[in-house]
């Protein structure tokens, strides 16, 4: 470790707080019983933009842009199946909160007819 | 799952001119029926469950596409129809563009699955710019299943 005065690391420490965009990743899992179909996959996306963020999406070694639909409907992300989900943007947290909540709530939505 | 598993040939519509959202997905159901597809008599319980299903949230995914749906224990294989509306159709699509693409799947409620690969399989083809634009150039059914048979083998770059 190279020794740093205190106005380095109070420089860095300014630096990071006003980096424009914040970046959160967490995992998921859908346990839609008919996978995220189109209803939830507009659910998420209308979060996304709510918050103003980038956020991607990986299922296995595939990654998608989470706030296009067509995109996100590519995954075909079955019940069971596992996501990461990375946003970036001044709300990253608050939008992968929010996002998360919806796979807690199983997007508490009645599954169409 | 290939699009010419579930999309019925003779019920595309290439030329659809409707003023509504309603409209566009009446003339797309009773185009399966008028093939045998879905039994006529399902008809209108087929169109009233895809517009309950719209009141949940625009089925308009964005970029001119729109996928109006319903499970419906009168099919026991997906079946889907596509519809080109050169004058748009106003679906309330989430980015609040017209609709000039629909694709419209019925499918039995057992079969979730199905449902989401054929949804995987018509968004994956949707993303090439290459299959959005021939589609909409498309002026008969036979050019479209053209279309559906190069995009199922990967003739589009």
């Amino acid at each position: 470790m190279f020794p740093r005065s205190d106005n380095f690391i109070a420089a860095m420490h300014r630096a990071v707080l006003m980096m424009p965009n914040q970046m959160c990743i967490r995992e998921v899992t859908v346990n839609l019983e008919n996978g995220l179909h189109l209803a939830p996959s507009s659910q998420i996306v209308q979060l996304a933009q709510k918050f103003g963020c980038a956020l991607s999406i990986r299922k296995g070694e595939r990654t998608v842009d989470g706030t296009s639909m067509l995109e996100l409907l590519t995954l075909a992300a079955e019940h069971g199946a596992v996501l990461q989900l990375e946003a970036r943007g001044d709300r990253a947290e608050e939008a992968i909160e929010a996002i998360s909540q919806l796979f807690e709530r199983n997007f508490e939505v009645e599954e169409p007819a | 799952m290939r699009l010419s598993d579930f999309v019925v040939p003779e019920a595309i519509l290439p030329d659809l001119k409707v003023d509504t959202k309603e409209a566009a997905i009446r003339k797309m159901v009773e185009s399966l029926a008028g093939c045998g597809s879905i039994q006529t008599e399902d008809q209108e319980s087929i169109i009233a469950a895809i517009l309950k299903r719209e009141e949940l949230g625009s089925t308009g995914i964005g970029n001119g596409v729109a996928v109006p749906h319903t499970k419906h224990p009168s099919v026991d294989r997906l079946v889907a129809t596509i519809a080109l509306a050169k004058d748009g159709v106003d679906f309330a699509s989430l980015d609040g563009e017209d609709v000039f693409i629909l694709f419209l799947l019925v499918s039995p409620p057992d079969r979730p699955g199905d449902h989401l690969r054929a949804l995987e399989n018509i968004s994956r083809h949707l993303r090439n710019h290459n299959f959005c634009s021939f589609l909409k150039q498309a002026t008969s059914s036979k050019a479209v299943v053209e279309l559906l048979d190069e995009a199922d083998n990967n003739q589009l770059g």
